[in-house]
C-alpha cells in the first residue's frame, strides 16, 4: 500500500542555530505528502530541539533546488515549538489529541501548525524506543507550560553573535525622543506632551516607559490610579483631532472607592474639556465590539476549516463552504472591526472630534482600532517602516500581551486570543482592496503573521516593555550573564536574504511625491479637499455622544453624573456613518489620503494566501494573483536593466549597483501558492471534486422536469 | 431623501457617456448631441418622469425613447444622472398604482430587465402620459409581439471590421487539422435536411457513410447525431457532441447508433472504452425514458463508459438566478451574505458545470480517450461542457478572435436556442423556455479568467459587452434559434455582427497581462474556495459595490509598458548619437531619470 523508496542510509544532521540544542530524534520516519490521499511520501529523520521540530528528508542536504523565497531561520519542514497548534496521535485509524503524559505511543503523528501547515508522520517503521522518545519529547516541549526564561529567545540571545544591522528605519518608541518626534510629525505637540513619569516604572509595569498625555494632565493624576483613567494619546489627525485610549477602572464593589474614582474621572474630564479640548467622544470597546472570547472562538473555528487532513476532507467541506465560513463568524468580526474603525475615522475627520477608546486594559481592541484608524488615515502607516513603527507604538511598546494572547508559554488558554492576527486580517482587507496604497505586500503580512511564532525575536515574546526590560538586563536571572541583546523582527535580513525580501515590497506602490517644502501648504490643502466631504459637515459640536447606548452605559458605569453634560447622549442621525462611507466611495481614491475599507458582504474576503497556501487542492498552476504580480516584476526588471543601459550610454561608463528585483523566469508556470509551499510536488492532474451534489429540496418540482417538455416518443404512440 | 448631499453616479450601460453638462431643455433633442444615437436609431417619444433610483432616491429627469433605447437624463442633479438602456434588455413592463393611487410617486411604470435590475419611473397621473409611454415601450421592447423588426435590422452603423468574417467553419476545422484520414467533412446537412438545428457543415468519422448518418439521426433526439467538436492535436482523441438516444421505456436499441459510436471510438486508434458524459443527473436521465429519451445502456454499448455529470436543467438555473437577483438587487444582503449566497446555489451550479468540463478535458488530454457529451437535446448543458473543455484544452480559444469562434461554433451554429432562452423581443416574460444558460457559461469563463489572469487575451469588459449585447438586439449575432432560421432571415446580410464592434476596438477588450502560451491545458479549480460571485457583473448597478475603474494593477502595468517603450526609444537614440559623435559632452538636462521620475521603481 505504501510506495516505499528504499530508505537511503545517509547521515543528515539538522542545521542548528546558535544556542539550539538537539533534544531527541527518531529515524526512518515516513512523512506523507498530503497531495492526493495516497500514501506517498518520503523517509527521513524527525528531530526535536529546544527551538523547533524538524523533518530531515534525504533531499534536505542537497541545495540544488534552492527555492526563490526561503526563510533562513525556519524551513518548510521546520516547526518552531511555538508554532505547534495541536498534536494528534493515530491509534488504529482513530485520532486522539496528545497533550501530557502518554501511555501508548501512536503509529501516526499529525501536527497542526499555527501557520496552517499540517504534517503527517508515520512511525510504523521507527524503532519503538525512538518513537517513545520523539513523541513524548515533541509533546512535552511544545504543549506543556514553560517558564519564560526557558524560551529559546534567551539561549539564542546569549549564544548568537550580535552582528545585526543597527540601521533600521523603524521607530521603536523606546525613547522619549521617539515619542516627541511622533508628536511633531503628527502636529500633536500643541496639545499633548510626552511624559517621563513612568521612568523606573513607578506608575505602572503595564505602561510603557514613556507615553503621551494631554498637556494639562498632572503628574499626580497619572500616578494616582497607576495610569488608569488617564487618556493616553495614540495619534493626531491633520485637523488636530486626536485618537486617545484609556484603561477603565475595574468594577468596584466598594462604594466609596468607586465614588472616588468617579470624582477623579470627573476632574480629568473637566481639565481636558477646557478649550482646546472641548470635544471628546468615548467608545467603550468592550461593549461595542466582540469580546476576546468571541474572537478566540471564531478564529478557532475558522482556522479549523483550513487544517485539511486530505483531499476527501477538502472536498467534503467544499459543498457547504460558504455557510461553514459564515458559521465561524470570523469574517463578521473583521467586518465589525473595520466598521468601527470607519466610525472613529468619521469622528476625527468630519466632526473634528477627539475620540477616546476605552477598554479594561487598553491593550487589546484599543490596539486593533487605533492601528486600523492610523492605517486608514495616515499614509505613513502604509509604508513598511511606518507600519512597523505603528506596531511598535501601539502593540509592542503599547503593552499588548503577546505572550499571553499567543499562549506562547502554555500557561492559560483563557488568556489566548488572536488579537494581533485580527489586525493583520483587517489590514489585509485594505491591502487587497487598494493595492497601490501600501508599500508592503500581502506576503509581508503573511510572513509577519508567521513571525509571531519565531522565538528568536523579542518583538512578540513579551507582555510589556517592563517585562522585556527586566528580563533583558538579566537581573531576574542570576545565572545568566546579561544584558541580552535581542533581535527585532523588523530586521528582515535575519529571516530573508535580499532576493526573498524583495517579495515583501509592493511593486504597485504609488510612492508619495517627495514633500517639497515650498509646496507644503498647498499639499495640505489638497489633502483636506480630497477627503471628499461637503463643507457643511462640520456640525455644531457639543451635541453628540459617540453612540447613544454606549455613552449612557459609560455615564452610568464609569464616569459619574457630572460628565454627562459634555458627552451628551446622542441625537445623531443614524446614517452619519453611511453618508460618510458613501460619499467617500463615490469619489476617486487618493492613495495617499484617507482610505476607507469597503465592508459590504462580497467585499470581505478570506485571506487566501495565508489560509490556503499549504493546501495542494487549492493551488492553481500558472494562476492566482502571483501570475499578474510576476508579470509586473518581470517588466520592472526589464525596465531597470534598460535604465542602466541608458545611463551607461549617457555617461559612457559602467554604472553602479542596481537594486534587485525578484527573478521570476517562466512566471506563467508559477503556482498560486507561490511564494509558499515551494517544496510541494506539482501535480498536472486537475483537482476534481469528490463530494456529491446536495439536494435542492425546495426546487424539487423543477429538478424533475426536463428542459423542454416535448414528448420524443411519437413513434411509440 | 434629499438628493443634493448624496453621491451621484452614472448608470452607464453600453456606451461611454460624455460627462459634460447638458442642456436642461431636451425638447429639441433631434439636435441635441448629448443624447447618444446610433445610425438608424429614430426618436419615438420623450416625457418628463421621476426616476425612482433605488440608491439615490427620486431623480427628476426626462426620458427619451427611440426604436433602440430608453435614455434618461436628470434635470436637476449634479453630476447628471443618466440611464442608457437598450430596449432589448427589457423583460417585463408593469404599471404600478392606479387612478386612485395616493402618495407621492406611486403612479408609474416598473420595468424588469434581463440584466439584473429593475427600473421604476413615477409619472404624472393626468394627460395619459403613462398610457402613451407604456404603449411605446411595449411596442419597441417587444417587436416580435408586434410584427416589427429587431433593431439589428435597421441599425446602420459602420465598422472597420466585419465580424461575420470571423467564423468560417471550414477554416476552423482546418485549423484543427481536419479533415484527415479518420475524419471527414460532410455536406449532408447543407440544406438542414438531416437536422434543422445543426449547422450546414459537420465533421464525422471517415468510415461512417452519409446513409449511416441518416439512420443514426433517427435514433437521436431531434436528429442531433454525434459530430466532432474538437480534436486533440497529439492524442487524436476527440470531443463529440449530440443529443440523447431515443431509448424510451421499452429500452430500444439501434444497431447503427451502436456501430457509429464504435467507429468514433476506433477513430483515434483507441483500444479502451469510449467515454460518454451525460450532463444530466442520473435520475433525470432515467426519467427521460418516459418521454422517449434516455441514455446509452451498458448492454447496448459495451465499449462505452457512461458518467452522469449532475448538472441541473434550465428551470433550476432560471430559479437560481432569480434568487441571486433577490439578494443583490437593489440592496446587497447585509447580515448573512455568505449563507444567502449559498442558498441561491448559483456558484454551486457554476462549480458543477466547471467540474464536468474539467472531466471532459482531462479525459481527452491525459486519459487519451475520445468522449461523447450530451444532455437531453444537446444545446444547453452540452454546449457549456464542450465549449468550456475546448477553452481549457486549446489556447486559441483564449484569444479574442478564438473566443468569438468558439461562441460562434459551439453555441450559435450548433443551435443553442438564443431566441427562446433570452426571449428576444418577446413579451412573454414568464416563458418556461427562458434560462440563463449562456450567462452561466460566460460566468464560468470569467471564473477561469479570474483564476488565470494571464491566460486570456480578453478582459472582463469583453465578457460584459458580450452579455450586454446578448440582450440588446443591436446586432444579429445572438438572434434566432438556429443557423437554419438565421439563414432564412438573412441575418448576415441584413444585420451587423457583435464581433464587428469588438474587433474594431480591440484594445478596449484586451487584457494587458496576457501571455501567449501554446497548447497548455488550463484546469481551473472548481472549489468554492476559489469561485466567487462576479460582482462587476451581477452587482454593477450598485454604486456602493462598484470596483475601482480602471483597475490600479492594470494601470501600473500599462505605465511600466509605456516606460519600457520610452527607454527602448531613448536607448536607440543614444546609441545613434554616441556612435556618431566623438566628443563626449556632458549629460543634458533631459536625463532619463528625471523624465521618468513619476513612475517610481523602488527596488
Amino acid at each position: 500500500e505504501i510506495h516505499i523508496k528504499e530508505p537511503i542510509e545517509k547521515e543528515v544532521n539538522p542545521r542548528l542555530l546558535p544556542g539550539e540544542l538537539l533534544l531527541c530524534e527518531a529515524s526512518t520516519v515516513y512523512k506523507y505528502i498530503q497531495e492526493d490521499g495516497s500514501n506517498r511520501g518520503t523517509y527521513g529523520k524527525l528531530v526535536c530541539t529546544n527551538f523547533k521540530i524538524s523533518f530531515l528528508d534525504d533531499d534536505s542536504a542537497s541545495d540544488d533546488n534552492e527555492p526563490q523565497f526561503k526563510n533562513k531561520v525556519v524551513g518548510e519542514n521546520d516547526i518552531t515549538l511555538q508554532c505547534v497548534d495541536q498534536i494528534y496521535g493515530v491509534y488504529d485509524e482513530k485520532k486522539k489529541l496528545l497533550t501530557g503524559q502518554l501511555r501508548k505511543y501512536p503509529e501516526k503523528l499529525i501536527i497542526y501548525c499555527k501557520d496552517l501547515r499540517v504534517f503527517n508522520f508515520c512511525l510504523r517503521f521507527t524503532k519503538e524506543e525512538e518513537v517513545k522518545r520523539i513523541v513524548s519529547g515533541i509533546v512535552h516541549h511544545s504543549q506543556t507550560p514553560k517558564l519564560l526564561k526557558r524560551l529559546f529567545l534567551f539561549s539564542y540571545a546569549s549564544a548568537a553573535p550580535n552582528n545585526t544591522d543597527g540601521r533600521n528605519q523603524t521607530v521603536m518608541f523606546e525613547t522619549l525622543e521617539d515619542w516627541r518626534d511622533e508628536l511633531e510629525r503628527t502636529k500633536g505637540n500643541v496639545k499633548y506632551k510626552a511624559v517621563t513619569t513612568n521612568e523606573g516604572y513607578r506608575v505602572s509595569e503595564k505602561l510603557p516607559l514613556y507615553f503621551v498625555v494631554p498637556i494639562c494632565i498632572s503628574e499626580e493624576s497619572i500616578l494616582k490610579y497607576e495610569g488608569r483613567g488617564i487618556p493616553i494619546w495614540c495619534w493626531s489627525c491633520h485637523n488636530g483631532a486626536a485618537l486617545l485610549k484609556m484603561s477603565a477602572f475595574p468594577k468596584e464593589q466598594d462604594d466609596s472607592t468607586s465614588q472616588m474614582q468617579k470624582a477623579f474621572l470627573d476632574g480629568i474630564y473637566k481639565t481636558i474639556s477646557k478649550p482646546p479640548y472641548e470635544l471628546l467622544k468615548m467608545d467603550d470597546l468592550s461593549s461595542s465590539l466582540p469580546s476576546l472570547q468571541d474572537i478566540q472562538t471564531a478564529y478557532t473555528r475558522f482556522k479549523q476549516l483550513f487544517l485539511i487532513d486530505n483531499s476527501t476532507d477538502f472536498w467534503a467541506t467544499d459543498v457547504k463552504w460558504f455557510s461553514l465560513l459564515e458559521s465561524t463568524n470570523w469574517l463578521e468580526i473583521i467586518r465589525r472591526v473595520l466598521k468601527k474603525a470607519i466610525e472613529v475615522a468619521e469622528c476625527l475627520e468630519v466632526q473634528h472630534t477627539n475620540v477616546l477608546l476605552i477598554e479594561e486594559s487598553a491593550t487589546d481592541l484599543c490596539c486593533v482600532i487605533s492601528s486600523l484608524v492610523q492605517v486608514m488615515m495616515d499614509s505613513y502607516s502604509r509604508t513598511k517602516s511606518g507600519f512597523q513603527s505603528l506596531i511598535q507604538k501601539e502593540w509592542v511598546i503599547g503593552g499588548h500581551c503577546f505572550l499571553d494572547r499567543c499562549n506562547h508559554l502554555h500557561k492559560s488558554e483563557k488568556e489566548e486570543a488572536p488579537v494581533f492576527l485580527l489586525l493583520l486580517n483587517c489590514v489585509w482587507q485594505l491591502v487587497q482592496q487598494y493595492p497601490p496604497a501600501f508599500e508592503f505586500t500581502e506576503t509581508y503580512l503573511t510572513v509577519l503573521s508567521d513571525s509571531l511564532y519565531v522565538p528568536i525575536f523579542s518583538t512578540f515574546f513579551f507582555n510589556s516593555q517592563h517585562q522585556r526590560d527586566t528580563n533583558k538586563s538579566g537581573e531576574s536571572l542570576k545565572t545568566q550573564s546579561g544584558p541580552f541583546r535581542f533581535l527585532t523582527v523588523w530586521d528582515w535580513s535575519v529571516q530573508f536574504d535580499p532576493k526573498a525580501q524583495a517579495f515583501l515590497n509592493n511593486p504597485l506602490y504609488a510612492e508619495k511625491p517627495k514633500p517639497d517644502k515650498s509646496q507644503r501648504k498647498t499639499t495640505r490643502f489638497k489633502h483636506q479637499r480630497q477627503l471628499s466631504l461637503p463643507l457643511t459637515q462640520a456640525k455644531p459640536s457639543t451635541k453628540r455622544g459617540f453612540f447613544r447606548e454606549e455613552t449612557d452605559h459609560l455615564i452610568k458605569n464609569i464616569l459619574g453624573k457630572r460628565i454627562g453634560k459634555f458627552i451628551n447622549s446622542s441625537d445623531e442621525p443614524p446614517n452619519n456613518f453611511r453618508e460618510f462611507y458613501d460619499s467617500w466611495h463615490s469619489k476617486p481614491v487618493d492613495y495617499h489620503g484617507l482610505l476607507l475599507p469597503r465592508i459590504d458582504g462580497p467585499e470581505i474576503r478570506v485571506w487566501s494566501q495565508r489560509y490556503l497556501r499549504w493546501i495542494p487542492e487549492a493551488q492553481l498552476h500558472g494562476g492566482g494573483t502571483i501570475a499578474t504580480a510576476a508579470k509586473i516584476l518581470d517588466l520592472m526588471e526589464e525596465v531597470q536593466s534598460l535604465q542602466v543601459k541608458v545611463d551607461e550610454e549617457h555617461s559612457q561608463a559602467v554604472s553602479g549597483d542596481v537594486h534587485s528585483v525578484p527573478m521570476l523566469r517562466n512566471s506563467a508556470r508559477l503556482s498560486s501558492l507561490f511564494p509558499f509551499a515551494l517544496l510541494q510536488r506539482q501535480s498536472v492532474k486537475p483537482a476534481l471534486p469528490t463530494s456529491t451534489w446536495k439536494d435542492l429540496e425546495d426546487e424539487d418540482d423543477l429538478v424533475k422536469r426536463d428542459d423542454e417538455c416535448v414528448d420524443l416518443s411519437g413513434d411509440m404512440l | 431623501m434629499a438628493s443634493s448631499s448624496t453621491p451621484k453616479y452614472n448608470s452607464n450601460t453600453l456606451e461611454n457617456n460624455s460627462s459634460k453638462r447638458t442642456l436642461k431643455d431636451g425638447t429639441n433633442w433631434e439636435q441635441n448631441e448629448e443624447i447618444p444615437r446610433l445610425p438608424g436609431e429614430t426618436r419615438v417619444t420623450d416625457k418628463d418622469v421621476i426616476y425612482m433610483c433605488p440608491f439615490n432616491g427620486p431623480v427628476k429627469g426626462r426620458v427619451y425613447i427611440t426604436n433602440y433605447r430608453l435614455y434618461l437624463r436628470s434635470v436637476e442633479n449634479d453630476p447628471v444622472v443618466i440611464l442608457n438602456v437598450p430596449l432589448g434588455v427589457i423583460s417585463r413592463i408593469e404599471k404600478m398604482g392606479g387612478a386612485s393611487s395616493r402618495g407621492e410617486n406611486s403612479y408609474g411604470l416598473d420595468i424588469t430587465c434581463k440584466d439584473m435590475r429593475n427600473l421604476r419611473f413615477a409619472l404624472k397621473q393626468e394627460g395619459h402620459s403613462r398610457r402613451d409611454i407604456f404603449e411605446v415601450l411595449t411596442k419597441y421592447a417587444f417587436p416580435q409581439s408586434h410584427n416589427l423588426l429587431f433593431f439589428a435590422f435597421v441599425n446602420e452603423e459602420k465598422f472597420s471590421e466585419n465580424g461575420w468574417m470571423v467564423y468560417n467553419p471550414m477554416s476552423e476545422y482546418r485549423r484543427q487539422g481536419l479533415p484527415n484520414e479518420r475524419w471527414r467533412v460532410t455536406f449532408i446537412n447543407e440544406h438542414y435536411g438531416l437536422c434543422d438545428t445543426y449547422p450546414a457543415l459537420l465533421v464525422v468519422p471517415y468510415h461512417a457513410t452519409d446513409d449511416e448518418l441518416k439512420k443514426v439521426a433517427a435514433f437521436r433526439s431531434r436528429n442531433r447525431i454525434p459530430v466532432l467538436s474538437w480534436i486533440h492535436p497529439e492524442t487524436q482523441a476527440v470531443i463529440m457532441r449530440c443529443s440523447q438516444p431515443l431509448v424510451g421505456m421499452s429500452g430500444k436499441r439501434n444497431k447503427d447508433d451502436e456501430r457509429y459510436l464504435d467507429i468514433i471510438r476506433e477513430a483515434n486508434g483507441q483500444i479502451s472504452k469510449l467515454t460518454i458524459y451525460d450532463a444530466r443527473p442520473n435520475v433525470n436521465a432515467v426519467a427521460n425514458k418516459a418521454t422517449g429519451g434516455g441514455y446509452e445502456g451498458e448492454d447496448a454499448y459495451p465499449n462505452a463508459e457512461l458518467f452522469f455529470l449532475d448538472i441541473h436543467n434550465i428551470h433550476v438555473m432560471r430559479e437560481s438566478l432569480k434568487k441571486l437577483k433577490d439578494i443583490v438587487y437593489p440592496n446587497v444582503e447585509e447580515s448573512h451574505w455568505l449563507s444567502s449566497l449559498e442558498s441561491t446555489h448559483w456558484l454551486e451550479h457554476i462549480k458543477l458545470v466547471l467540474t464536468g468540463a474539467i472531466q471532459v478535458a482531462d479525459k481527452v488530454s491525459s486519459g487519451r480517450s475520445s468522449v461523447l457529451v450530451h444532455c437531453s437535446d444537446g444545446w444547453d448543458r452540452t454546449a457549456q461542457l464542450t465549449s468550456l473543455a475546448m477553452l481549457m484544452l486549446d489556447s486559441y480559444y483564449r484569444t479574442i478572435e478564438g473566443f468569438e469562434v468558439l461562441v460562434q461554433k459551439e453555441w450559435i451554429s450548433f443551435g443553442h436556442k438564443f431566441a427562446s432562452r433570452i426571449g428576444h423581443g418577446d413579451k412573454n416574460h414568464a416563458d418556461a423556455d427562458r434560462s440563463p444558460i449562456f450567462l452561466q457559461f460566460i460566468d464560468c469563463v470569467w471564473q477561469m479568467s479570474k483564476q488565470f489572469p494571464t491566460a486570456f487575451e480578453f478582459n472582463e469588459q469583453f465578457l460584459i459587452t458580450i452579455l450586454d449585447h446578448l440582450y440588446s438586439c443591436r446586432f444579429g449575432t445572438f438572434l434566432y434559434n438556429s443557423e437554419f432560421v438565421r439563414e432564412k432571415e438573412k441575418v448576415t446580410e441584413k444585420t451587423l455582427s457583435l464581433w464587428s464592434l469588438i474587433n474594431s476596438e480591440k484594445s478596449k477588450y484586451t487584457n494587458p497581462f496576457y501571455s501567449k502560451e501554446l497548447n497548455r491545458a488550463l484546469y481551473p479549480v472548481a472549489s468554492m474556495r476559489h469561485l466567487e460571485l462576479w460582482v462587476n457583473y451581477y452587482i454593477r448597478w450598485n454604486p456602493r459595490i462598484r470596483q475601482q475603474q480602471p483597475n490600479p494593477v492594470e494601470q501600473r502595468y500599462m505605465e511600466l509598458l509605456a516606460l519600457r517603450d520610452d527607454y527602448i526609444r531613448r536607448l536607440e537614440e543614444l546609441q545613434i548619437t554616441n556612435n556618431s559623435k566623438i566628443s563626449n559632452s556632458s549629460a543634458s538636462s533631459t536625463s532619463p531619470s528625471q523624465m521618468v521620475s513619476h513612475v517610481q521603481t523602488h527596488f
